[in-house]
């Protein structure tokens, strides 16, 4: 049997949490982490994070391309990747890896005055096609590139 | 705190070249520890650059960005003299901003 103190108690924790949330009391900082988009960063299949990044079967274009990102990386810990697009309306860039644990890298929002070019270094469990994923004016486009990774380090 | 960030910012041409190297351990989550213990992710999520308070950059990551995160990227306008700005937050909460002059 539930007594006049248990309603009283459960009742007022639970208005207490919403009060703080709706107050701004809780921290900046886990409003922030909410805000990163967990679930295309849990995808696993490249298919699965252009669905989740808000896209669908993304055109392939020769309008992206891969700048200073090697061929062959000899250390799968720091691989170079620098993705440049020509498309007008450059307005987010992805980098997609197919074969690490999650699909998706890392995802840049362009905003208008900034170059759709970005590089940065990842990191590969093994050898993988990589993707760049560019989404113009609302739509997506793709471009693919594989990259053999060597974890021996001797650069055979 | 974390270390402090390097960023350097130069005017090339009509845009302005941003470099920004992090100190951060990019901890996946995948990796097992001696003991066989899954050693607990730990990684940059959000990263934004602001050129004289306006945004120039947002980056959403992943643990798949390397160990002590490079990032480069270039926008218009900015003149020697501004100051760029990077933040970055971790999923463990902590963040960290740092600001350059362009030069």
């Amino acid at each position: 049997m539930r007594t006049r103190r248990d309603v009283l108690k459960a009742g007022g924790g639970a208005s207490l949490l919403a009060l703080l949330t709706a107050a701004g009391w809780l921290k900046p900082e886990e409003a922030a982490a909410q805000a990163w988009n967990k679930n295309a960063f849990e995808t696993k299949t490249v298919d699965e994070t252009v669905k989740a990044l808000g896209g669908s079967a993304p055109a392939q274009s020769k309008d992206i391309q891969f700048v200073s990102t090697p061929d062959i990386a000899e250390n799968g810990a720091v691989v170079p990747i620098g993705v440049a697009s020509a498309i007008p309306k450059t307005e987010a860039i992805a980098i997609l890896i197919e074969k690490n644990p999650n699909t998706l890298a890392a995802s840049f929002e362009i905003p208008p005055g900034t170059e759709p070019a970005i590089s940065t270094r990842v990191k590969m469990g093994q050898s993988s096609n990589v993707y760049a994923l560019v989404k113009a004016d609302g739509k997506f486009y793709v471009v693919s590139k594989e990259i053999k990774v060597t974890l021996g380090g001797c650069g055979g | 705190m974390a270390d402090p960030m390097k960023i350097r910012a130069n005017v090339v041409g009509d845009s302005t070249e941003v470099k920004v190297l992090m100190s951060h351990e990019m901890e996946t989550g995948q990796r097992k520890d001696a003991a066989g213990k899954t050693v607990p992710a730990w990684f940059i999520q959000s990263v934004t650059a602001t050129h004289n308070g306006k945004p120039v950059l947002n980056a959403q990551w992943g643990p798949a960005i390397s160990k002590n995160p490079f990032l480069s990227f270039k926008f218009k306008g900015g003149a020697k003299g501004d100051k760029v700005q990077i933040t970055w937050v971790d999923n463990k909460g902590e963040k960290r901003s740092d600001e350059a002059v362009i030069g």
